[in-house]
């Protein structure tokens, strides 16, 4: 019986009033509210500082590439000429220029800049995710649920893909169809998907063990049923985990190759092709060129860690 | 022993022939042959060269070629951009630079993360293991693109100690930058999974009657504890070589060492498809010949694992 109160709980059953309300409650007959699984973990998620304070963050980083270019003076593309040739001593952040990051060095205004970068980075990191959670989850409950030789073949091409250094296969592909955003997305998602699939495998055969799925097997439940009905929503913690540690990465896998100059197309910039720039001017004096986009980078990527690892101690996958 | 190495490879040969057969039907789905330009060729040189390099052969064929050029020879073929210049001898320019400060930062962030982690684990909850923690965790977010330029920064551009690139034959001043770009953010998360397993190691039983026989602190780290702490450090090997090979590309272009991966990028921009085919391919049998030692090595370590 004891493992079924939380420690919560038994503390808040030891305060007196509670006592008082407790009592009260059961000679009333009042209806006890239930707590559900996903309530605990929402109230195990909030006592984490570190994961709220990201939340909070990432949340206003979010906000500021929506609503940050209602403040700005100058477009992304507009260039200043009275600042062009001698950006180190004119180009600096001011508040009177309208430059509020400075500007970048074409005397583009970097504030523009960042907001796009940061809106461009922040969806292929969202889209890549998504890509991966739809197609590893599908493609690791079949193989989990189905298991046997459907299993080890599909499980052996994942290790096949997974061998692959795709760093240069995407490269690769982007170079062979065109560097745009849409083939990076093709590209990250290919590959994005195999972490997830052994994953979600991984868990469906444990979860394929249980009674419930036998229950609906011998109702006549159809396979796909099972796997959409019944075993995926019992995946969703673990998917839900992983998929928030998959945003940083898709981001770094694009940073890493916009910073190379294969990403995303002028006049389209991101974090990695912004710190790129400046890691390439700061030695002509004009530090904040990569100093602005390096700190939104560090930032996001650190709150979605957080979250991250916030969101695995209060969904507690370890347990499954 | 025996059967389990001929089974992986038995796995990674055929990896590495998909690779190859892959990479060859992406370079021929390309738009465009090799030789299409904004000013067309004549349509007898185009012929010529069309035939000089093979390509009009059916494509079986040419893949048959290509293929068997790789496994017999190691062949990669001519380079499509640099008429006197074959992939190979591309390879052959570029490569060491890369193995020499690649295999550095892989020594480094093996065994400074390992040894980082082992102290952060002994003296859990100490000062010594919070700045490990608080390195390990903030290391995370600073990846190789990202460190480069910092480093040049302090280093170069506000200290002057180090040339801000450079290779000049693989002096030491030109090395030092090059290593710890590559290594920091593996090295972390070698130290965080060797903490978090040395804990795991040291809460265990064996390592309670170790302690109850009388044996020393250190005697118990050392031949009790360490194996199986390193087993998880082991399985991560593989994915962080992939990383620092892919890695070295950012340092080749921004340290402008000479590596392999400035071939690459030069590669990819002006289209050169023979040279990053070439060059993937070549990543690719290195990453599987060493997904293939670690498995041995983890095997050799754990007898239980047999899969």
């Amino acid at each position: 019986m004891r493992g079924l109160i939380p420690k919560s709980d038994i503390k808040m059953i030891i305060l007196k009033n509670n006592i008082e309300k407790l009592s009260k409650n059961l000679s009333e007959l009042n209806e006890v509210k239930g707590r559900s699984l996903w309530h605990d973990a929402r109230v195990r998620f909030f006592k984490n500082k570190a994961a709220v304070i990201s939340v909070i963050l990432l949340s206003a980083i979010l906000i500021f590439s929506f609503i940050g270019p209602i403040f700005s003076q100058w477009t992304n593309e507009e260039i200043d000429w009275g600042v062009l040739g001698d950006i180190s001593t004119l180009g600096y952040p001011s508040i009177d220029s309208g430059h509020y990051f400075g500007t970048d060095e074409l005397g583009r205004d970097l504030y523009s800049r960042v907001i796009q970068g940061t809106k461009i980075s922040l969806m292929v990191g969202f889209v890549g995710a998504l890509i991966a959670v739809f197609v590893g989850t599908l493609y690791g409950s079949i193989a989990g649920y189905f298991g046997g030789r459907i299993d080890s073949i599909m499980m052996r091409l994942v290790d096949i893909l997974m061998s692959i250094p795709y760093m240069f296969v995407l490269i690769l592909l982007l170079v062979i169809f065109g560097r745009s955003i849409f083939m990076l997305f093709i590209g990250i998602g290919l590959i994005s998907w195999l972490d997830m699939a052994r994953i979600v495998r991984g868990q469906t055969l444990s979860i394929r063990k249980k009674e419930f799925i036998e229950a609906a097997i011998a109702t006549g439940v159809g396979n796909f049923t099972i796997i959409i009905r019944h075993i995926i929503p019992n995946l969703l913690g673990v998917v839900a985990v992983y998929a928030t540690l998959l945003v940083p990465g898709m981001i770094l896998a694009e940073s890493f190759i916009s910073f190379l100059g294969l990403g995303v197309q002028e006049p389209n910039t991101s974090w990695g092709a912004l710190i790129s720039e400046g890691a390439g001017t700061m030695r002509y004096g004009t530090i904040w060129q990569l100093l602005f986009p390096l700190f939104f980078f560090v930032v996001s990527l650190f709150s979605f860690y957080f979250i991250g690892d916030g969101l695995r101690d209060a969904l507690d996958p370890k347990d499954i | 022993m025996f059967k389990f190495i001929l089974k992986r490879i038995s796995i990674a040969i055929p990896t590495i022939l998909i690779l190859i057969v892959f990479s060859f039907l992406l370079m021929h789905s390309a738009p465009g042959g090799p030789f299409t330009s904004e000013r067309p060729l004549p349509d007898e040189v185009l012929k010529n060269i069309n035939a000089k390099y093979g390509l009009d052969k059916p494509m079986y064929v040419q893949m048959f070629n290509y293929v068997w050029g790789i496994v017999t020879n190691f062949d990669f073929g001519p380079s499509f951009r640099y008429k006197d210049r074959s992939v190979n001898d591309i390879i052959a320019q570029g490569f060491p630079v890369t193995l020499k400060y690649g295999s550095w930062a892989f020594i480094f962030a093996v065994s400074f993360g390992i040894s980082l982690g082992i102290i952060a684990a002994i003296r859990q909850n100490t000062i010594i293991d919070y700045i490990a923690v608080g390195f390990s965790i903030s290391a995370q977010v600073l990846p190789n693109f990202v460190m480069a330029p910092i480093l040049v920064l302090i280093f170069t551009l506000y200290l002057g100690w180090l040339p801000g690139g450079g290779w000049e034959g693989g002096q030491i001043q030109f090395v030092i930058m090059p290593v710890i770009a590559l290594s920091t953010s593996y090295m972390a998360s070698i130290a965080r999974l060797t903490r978090s397993s040395m804990l795991e190691v040291l809460n265990s039983n064996f390592i309670r009657t170790a302690k109850a026989k009388g044996l020393s602190k250190i005697k118990i780290i050392l031949f009790h504890a360490l194996k199986p702490t390193l087993l998880p450090v082991i399985s991560y090997l593989g994915p962080a070589f992939v990383g620092m090979i892919t890695g070295s590309v950012v340092i080749d272009m921004y340290f402008s060492t000479g590596g392999i991966g400035l071939h690459f990028v030069r590669g990819a921009l002006n289209r050169d498809y023979s040279t990053i085919m070439g060059i993937t391919i070549l990543i690719g049998c290195l990453t599987v010949t060493f997904n293939l030692l670690v498995d041995i090595l983890y095997a050799w370590v754990d007898p239980k694992i047999r899969y």
